[in-house]
Order: structure tokens, then C-alpha cells, then sequence
């Protein structure tokens, strides 16, 4: 049964805040995980003083960031500078619109999918949002008026262009397998199993289109070992030299809403979304989706901290080649050969 | 009668032309190329109104996410700095804004009068990707692939033209000698 329009739209309104909250939380605290996992991986503690576990680092850390001087140096085109961090932190959330996070609940006889709004080219959308995102990056760059900035803005403009053809095309193999761009339709031919017990997940049809999707995911967000725009021995911080206070937090915020936007996108496109083992009462059941989607993402965020405690930083050069002369062939190869097992 | 469809398609035509005003008022290239990125998408959303949603994903993603990245990317490698206002600017800004006014206005009338054909209900023409993909891959595969080899060609030649001169015994050439 369709809601009517009234009802459409609180759930819209609740949805937003809710899945909005939500992210904005994981961000806050994929920076704590980040910090802690790394301090073991270094063999030191990560935070520890605030709250148990160093847990309400995170709120310490936004106090500061609020309470720290803003400063704006005298030489940069204020315009730009200013709309710079706003660009990168917008379209970073914007992206979380599209994700679905489970299957439908049901209030009331009326159904509700757990997604803000599913369009069907979900996926195409979220590629649009961040290939605008990098205006954020280079702008700021640019706008800074400062050499190590410039150059920041556009390493990564150019690492993120470059790396943005090998991800789409990594992506194609599935669009060709589940025959659609909507994210939902994607997870849902992704349920039952292979022979009764592997999951039908396409990272098993797709290993090759995982690892190219997987290697660019890294470059898109500038992650180490791709973390060339602020290559600190080189640059000072890249593009984001000349930010203080809460614009600076606005960048450290977009770069971690990115990661889990790529990770949801790794966990909808090849880990088979929310579908996992279902079991146990009613109220359960409705829970163990959501929860079997998290727990992917928290795999991948934890995979991200992993490669940066253990990779060293790649040269820029060899960035490049590895982006045109080795993921981009690679890519096309597993989307030629996907299209001739699909026709065959 | 206003839908919501037609408020929006109209909002988004405002965004449409201010932005390209602003492509022309502004002095700086930076600030112009801004401008365009504004059209391009805002021009996405006149698409998505058309039930066009591929076309509009494809216009984001190509033309505001990817080409005008290396607009402005050429703008800041030059560092161009604002434009200057020569004579013969204002002499084209004399007899140009009138001359685009009257062009536009003529092509309108022609469009809307002259050549039969009537305004689209809103969202009446499919443009899912299914339907593209058909029409491009059956109807229209041979100009497809035409295309294909002419946008095969364009990147033969910008990687001659990019790659190192060679002198005529086949070992690239030195540029400069530090």
C-alpha cells in the first residue's frame, strides 16, 4: 500500500535526520577507530584520557575544532576559499541519499524501504556526487594562494580524475550482471547461494572487478598508500595547508564520509549488501539486515586503517602508471570478458 | 495551471541562464568556468525533469565532473589572471548583446512557429537507460561506432602531440639542457 503524500514525506524528513545522525557519528568515530587501531598496530595506546577507551575523543576533538581560531590568511581569493570546504563536506553527505540500507520495515501496513530515496540510477548518481566532490579539493588548492596548496589541489584533482575511469569501469562487470543502476535491485540479485551454501555475492563472479574497484577506491579518497595531495614530507598538508579550525574539520569530515561511502558502495555492489543469515524472533529478524550491513562496512573501514598502519606511500609517478598502464587495462580486460560470458 | 514540475523545470531554467550571464559578466576565468559547472548541472536537472535520468547522470558526470575538472584544472596551471577590457571588447559588447538578443528571439520564433513541432508533456519521453541502450546498440549502432573510432582517432592524436619530439635517428629528443 503507497503512503500518502503527508506520511511520504515525515518519513522522508525522519529518514534524513536519522541515516544523516547516523553517519555523522560513524565519521566521528571511524577517526577514533582509526587512531586507536593504528596507536596497536605502532604498539602504543591510540586516545586513552577521554571517557573509557578514550571513546568521547571524538567530542573533544569537535570542541576544539569549534573553540580554535579561524583564521583566514591575507593572500587567498576569499570567495572560493571559503565555498572550498563546503563543496567537499556537501557533496560527501549528499552521496548517503541514495544508499539502501535494508530491506523494507512495515509500520503500520504500510511499507517503508530503509533507504532515503531509491532512484534507478542510484549508482550513477553517487558516481556524479563525487566526481563533483573534487572541485572541493581543487579549489581550495587553488584558492589557498600557497605553492604547497596548489600543488596539493592538483595532484589530487589529477589522481582523482585518472582513478575515477578505472572505478567506474570496475563497476560495469556488475551493472552487467544484475542488469540495473538501482542500488537495490543490485543487492537483491545478490540473495540465496551458490550450490546450497556460498553465498551469491559477486566478489566471487567479480574478484577481478573487486580488486580494480578496491585499488581505485583508495586513490579516489586519498588514502594511504594514495596519499600523495598531502604527502606531508613534500607538500606540508596539500591543499588543506592553509585551513584552520572547523574548515579544516570540514575536509577531515568529507575525507572519512567518503571511505564509508566507498565502503557502502564495495558492500551494496560486491559483498551482497544486507543479506547475511537470518534467524530468531520477528524483532530480530528485522534487525539482523541492518546489522549484517554495518558489520561489512565496519570490515572495510578496518581493512582501510589496516593498509594505512602497514603500506608505505607510493611516488607519484608510480601512482600513475599504476592507475593508466595497469588498473585501467585490467579493468577493461574483466569488462570485456564479463561481457562475453553474459552473451555467451 | 503550475505542477510542481513545471516550478521546478522553470527554477532550474532561471539557474540555467543566470549562470550563463555569469559566465560572461564575471572577470576572472576562474569565477567563469564556476559559472559554466553551474549551467551543466543545473541543465542535469532540466533533463531529469524530461524524464531523462541517464542523460542527466551522464551530463554531472562528464560534463561538470570531468571536463570542466580540466577547465579549471588549465586555469590554475596558467594562473590566468582577470581579463582585460580592451576597445575592442566594448565595441563587441556594443553590437554583440543586441545581435544574440534579436538571434535568439529569431531562432525561438522560427522553433515555436515554423516548424511544426509541439512542446513535449513533461517527463513523456522515456529515457531509461534500457531504452538508450537499445535505441544506441540496434537503430543507432552504426553511427555509434562511428563515433567511437572519431573519439579514437582524437586521443591518437593528443597522445602524438603530448609525447616527446624524437629527432630523426628515433631517440627522443633532449627538451632543455639543464
Amino acid at each position: 500500500m503507497p503512503l500518502p503524500i503527508w506520511l511520504f514525506i515525515l518519513a522522508s524528513v525522519i529518514k534524513s535526520a536519522v541515516v544523516l545522525g547516523v553517519l555523522l557519528t560513524a565519521v566521528a568515530y571511524t577517526v577514533w577507530l582509526e587512531r586507536k587501531v593504528v596507536g596497536r598496530m605502532q604498539n602504543r595506546w591510540g586516545p586513552t584520557r577521554v571517557g573509557p577507551f578514550g571513546l568521547l575523543q571524538p567530542a573533544a576533538d569537535g570542541i576544539k575544532f569549534l573553540f580554535k581560531e579561524d583564521l583566514t590568511p591575507p593572500h587567498v581569493y576569499k570567495p572560493l576559499y571559503i565555498a572550498a570546504p563546503l563543496i567537499a563536506v556537501i557533496f560527501a553527505l549528499t552521496s548517503i541519499a541514495v544508499i539502501p540500507f535494508g530491506n523494507s520495515i512495515t509500520i503500520g501496513g504500510y511499507s517503508i524501504p530503509l533507504q532515503i530515496t531509491d532512484v534507478n540510477i542510484g549508482l550513477l548518481m553517487i558516481l556524479g556526487v563525487t566526481s563533483i566532490g573534487v572541485y572541493g579539493v581543487a579549489l581550495a588548492g587553488w584558492s589557498s594562494n600557497n605553492k604547497y596548496s596548489l600543488l596539493g589541489g592538483l595532484r589530487a584533482s589529477a589522481q582523482m580524475v585518472s582513478y575515477e575511469i578505472s572505478l567506474g569501469l570496475s563497476l560495469v562487470g556488475v551493472l552487467i550482471l544484475s542488469g540495473s543502476f538501482s542500488l537495490r535491485d543490485i543487492v537483491n540479485a545478490q540473495g540465496g547461494h551458490f550450490w546450497g551454501f556460498i553465498p551469491r555475492w559477486n566478489i566471487f563472479v567479480q574478484p577481478i572487478g573487486f580488486f580494480c574497484y578496491l585499488m581505485a577506491a583508495y586513490a579516489e579518497t586519498n588514502r594511504i598508500p594514495f596519499d600523495l595531495p598531502e604527502a606531508e614530507t613534500e607538500l606540508v598538508a596539500g591543499y588543506h595547508t592553509e585551513y584552520s579550525a572547523m574548515k579544516f574539520a570540514m575536509f577531515f569530515m568529507a575525507e572519512y564520509a567518503n571511505m564509508i561511502t566507498v565502503a557502502c558502495l564495495a558492500t551494496l555492489l560486491f559483498f551482497g549488501g544486507w543479506h547475511g543469515p537470518i534467524f530468531g524472533p520477528p524483532i530480530l529478524q528485522a534487525i539482523l539486515p541492518v546489522f549484517w550491513f554495518a558489520a561489512k562496512i565496519f570490515a572495510f573501514l578496518f581493512l582501510y586503517i589496516w593498509v594505512r598502519g602497514t603500506l608505505p606511500r607510493f611516488r607519484y609517478d608510480q601512482l600513475m602508471a599504476f592507475g593508466w598502464k595497469f588498473l585501467l587495462p585490467l579493468a577493461l580486460v574483466n569488462l570485456i570478458g564479463t561481457a562475453i560470458a553474459v552473451a555467451w | 495551471m503550475l505542477s510542481v514540475h513545471l516550478i521546478l523545470f522553470l527554477a532550474f531554467g532561471a539557474v540555467c541562464v543566470a549562470g550563463a550571464v555569469n559566465l560572461l559578466v564575471q572577470r576572472h576565468p576562474i569565477n567563469s568556468a564556476l559559472s559554466l559547472i553551474a549551467v551543466m548541472a543545473a541543465l542535469a536537472g532540466e533533463y531529469l525533469l524530461l524524464g531523462a535520468e541517464f542523460v542527466a547522470a551522464v551530463q554531472v558526470i562528464v560534463y561538470a565532473g570531468a571536463i570542466m575538472v580540466l577547465f579549471v584544472f588549465v586555469i590554475m596551471l596558467l594562473n590566468a589572471g582577470v581579463e582585460e577590457e580592451t576597445k575592442g571588447s566594448r565595441v563587441a559588447m556594443l553590437f554583440g548583446i543586441p545581435g544574440m538578443l534579436l538571434g535568439s528571439l529569431l531562432i525561438a520564433w522560427v522553433l515555436l512557429k515554423h516548424s511544426g513541432t509541439e512542446a513535449v508533456a513533461v517527463g513523456a519521453l522515456p529515457g531509461t537507460p534500457q531504452v538508450i541502450g537499445g535505441l544506441l546498440f540496434h537503430e543507432f549502432l552504426l553511427p555509434f561506432e562511428i563515433t567511437s573510432i572519431l573519439i579514437l582517432i582524437a586521443i591518437m592524436g593528443a597522445v602524438v602531440l603530448a609525447s616527446k619530439p624524437t629527432v630523426p635517428g628515433g631517440e627522443p629528443a633532449q627538451r632543455v639542457k639543464e
